[in-house]
């Protein structure tokens, strides 16, 4: 395969800005072949410029690297033969029919039987049936499961998919990672930008971008080790006025209401541990120290860098 | 999902021909679009039908500077000074002095000039004996509003020149007979002139309207983003999303002048094949230049607005509206950079004077040139990035 040592895209120094608001900001990143590599962070981050710079859609202010082996400045046609880019808007032909929008994608490929590719998709999406109506008629999961078909039909290398499942109910989401799972053990790299903590827990490695920033990478349990997050479970009695009185205490660095529990996080124990002992000694409540979420990092990882750049 | 019960099946992918294969992708899909769209589809037939059943009228104004020719068969300073008579009404002016008669045909034929004023042989001899000779002048009337003033204002001129050199007497006396031939449509009839005008006229308008559209659609409906990421070029999106068009245009082209020919009764002289041919040339043109305006604006709004600020001199300064020759100089030079104003000439020239392509090499040069023009444009302009 292109490129070889089983590195699919390799980045270093990424910028771009857009009328002087710098949204990708020197982000440099390796994903391995056949890995499924989730990109994680809040609305305008910069995920999706990241993922348009990666197929071609945009060229970096500065930074250079390859996916797939191809320079990501010189070889976009190139890359674009082989990349599968799922949009975060669905953007096929809402127009045309589930059947003309995959012959339309496998004509343009040029797959020797394009009749042929599409009746194959349809069938494999679980579609049959289905393929005379408009892809506009489809309920959310169908065109998000028909989009992931049409970038998967000219048997890409790589899949970016932006948000590929924001609206989208529990049971597609699940099926949908399912077949992305079943797409990497066939080779495929899949980068997948989400919202969902569920789903980023599904992915062999993560990132986390803020404001441009490359924050944390590598993989979920890598990624809560290096957060040095200490964090306590509380419940019982009273969990609203301590909710309240506990942020921007010394060694408070997150309080966070998870249902019945609140999420108490520092990075510095020991003034953590100050704060919340006059609470502890009060009782009435039942304190656990565990093991922070990969959400209890990311919010912690947000906040702060919300300090730092706004 | 089923992924793991239907492993995906490797498919081969072709290397040769992609130039045409992508666009044809693009042309089937730009067809099964235009056939949804139910609205557009009417308009396709509507807008000839109903602009040609509006304009039953012409627009009225003096030409001036005609460019006319003179067929010289005798040298004399009777003819000399018909001529400088003609020549200061302001009505004409010389611009071939032939001796042939099939040149003089010829310059008439293909539009170079609208009149044409024979001297016969012997004439000035004929006048002093006092027989009356007759001094033949020649109107395209394809365009009835230009040359009737013209006529009119003939035998007045004339008469009032020679009395000046003295070549008749007081009270005047006509010493020749002045015989008006309107050529091409000798009744003046302005169907004849509009409906052949129309065709061109309706095919700028949907023609344009159809490609300006048809970039910044994709772009509001969010489709421009995963068209661009997959490998197509910018000249593979223009053909796919021209040609299907071509063929509208063609049939909206035959519906005028079917109905141009069945219910007005307007003649088609020349070659068929030639007309579509050329019909054909002056459609992707226009569509080129629609496609181009849809690469250079933001949104469906804009791209209609555009359109209008094209389409509006169109109409009025390409001879549709206008005598052609009775407009300043400067809105000539507009004109010749309009498309419509060759076709009109194209069309006017094969129906009415059954002109061929040997008549047309130039209006037929300048549609080329201009279509080649808007496309480069178009294929520059198209931007392969979102940036």
């Amino acid at each position: 395969m292109n490129g070889g040592n089983g590195i699919a895209i390799d980045v270093k120094g990424l910028t771009k800005s857009f009328g002087g608001r710098e949204v990708v900001h020197d982000l440099s990143m390796q994903v391995k072949r056949g890995s499924i590599y989730g990109f994680l962070g809040p609305n305008g981050s910069g995920k999706t410029t990241t993922i348009r710079i990666l197929c071609g859609l945009l060229t970096p202010d500065s930074g250079e690297g390859t996916c797939l082996g191809y320079d990501i400045r010189r070889d976009a046609e190139k890359i674009k033969r082989q990349v599968g880019y799922m949009t975060q808007r669905f953007s096929l032909y809402q127009d045309l029919s589930v059947r003309e929008n995959l012959e339309f994608v496998a004509r343009l490929y040029g797959l020797v039987d394009a009749r042929g590719a599409a009746r194959d998709m349809i069938r494999r999406l679980g579609l049959s049936g289905r393929e005379e109506q408009l892809a506009g008629e489809l309920s959310g999961g169908w065109k998000q499961r028909l989009a992931l078909g049409a970038c998967t039909l000219p048997n890409p290398q790589l899949l970016l998919l932006d948000e590929p499942t924001a609206g989208v109910d529990p049971k597609a989401r699940r099926d949908f990672w399912n077949e992305i799972h079943a797409l990497a053990a066939e080779g495929l790299t899949v980068l997948v930008s989400t919202h969902y903590m569920d789903e980023a827990e599904r992915c062999h490695e993560i990132a986390y971008i803020a404001y441009g920033y490359l924050l944390a990478h590598g993989t979920v349990e890598e990624v809560i080790a290096k957060s040095a997050l200490t964090t306590y479970t509380v419940t019982g009695e009273g969990l609203n006025e301590l909710g309240a009185a506990l942020p921007g205490k010394p060694g408070i660095d997150m309080v966070a209401p998870f249902g019945t529990s609140l999420h108490v996080s520092g990075r510095d124990v020991a003034a953590l541990e100050d704060s919340i002992a006059p609470w502890r000694e009060k009782g009435g409540l039942h304190w656990q120290k565990s093991q922070p979420s990969l959400e209890d990092v990311f919010i912690e990882l947000m906040g702060r860098s919300r300090d730092n750049f706004q | 999902m089923s992924a793991v019960d239907h492993p995906a099946p490797r498919r081969e992918i072709r290397e040769r021909f992609g130039f045409l294969r992508r666009s044809y992708a693009m042309l089937v899909k730009e067809f099964i679009q235009l056939k949804r769209d139910r609205v557009s589809f009417a308009m396709i037939v509507m807008l000839p039908v109903m602009q040609l059943m509006l304009f039953g009228y012409a627009i009225n104004t003096t030409p001036h500077h005609l460019p006319s020719a003179v067929l010289l068969q005798e040298d004399s300073d009777l003819a000399r000074s018909i001529l400088k008579a003609l020549e200061n009404t302001a009505y004409f002016r010389f611009l071939y002095e032939v001796h042939d008669v099939d040149d003089f045909d010829n310059l008439l034929k293909s539009g170079k000039v609208l009149f044409g004023v024979e001297i016969p042989r012997g004439f000035e001899r004929a006048v002093r004996r006092g027989d009356r000779p007759a001094l033949l002048v020649a109107a395209d009337a394809t365009d009835p509003v230009a040359a009737s003033a013209a006529i009119g204002s003939l035998g007045m001129v004339v008469q009032t020149a020679l009395k000046h050199d003295l070549y008749i007497g007081d009270p005047p006396e006509m010493p020749f007979e002045i015989r008006a031939h309107a050529r091409y449509n000798p009744a003046a009839s302005s169907s004849l002139n509009i409906v052949p005008g129309l065709v061109g006229t309706i095919l700028t308008m949907t023609m344009l309207i159809f490609t300006a559209l048809s970039v910044t659609r994709e772009v509001e409906r969010g489709t421009m983003e995963s068209l661009l990421s997959m490998p197509i070029k910018p000249v593979e999106v223009m053909f796919g999303k021209i040609i299907p068009y071509v063929l509208v245009g063609f049939v909206q082209a035959f519906l005028i002048i079917g109905i141009g020919v069945g219910l007005f009764g307007v003649p088609v002289l020349g070659n068929l094949v030639l007309l579509a041919l050329l019909s054909t040339l002056f459609i992707t043109t226009n569509l080129s230049i629609g496609y181009t305006i849809s690469t250079l604006v933001q949104n469906q709004l804009q791209a209609m607005q555009m359109s209008m600020m094209f389409f509006l001199p169109s109409i009025l300064l390409s001879g549709f509206m206008f005598p052609f020759a009775g407009m300043p100089a400067w809105a000539q030079y507009v004109g010749e950079g309009l498309p419509l104003t060759h076709y009109l000439r194209i069309v006017r020239a094969i129906m009415l004077k059954g002109a061929t392509m040997q008549n047309l090499r130039f209006d037929t040069l300048a549609l080329a040139a201009l279509m080649l023009l808007a496309m480069t444009i178009a294929v520059t302009r198209f931007r392969r990035t979102l940036d």
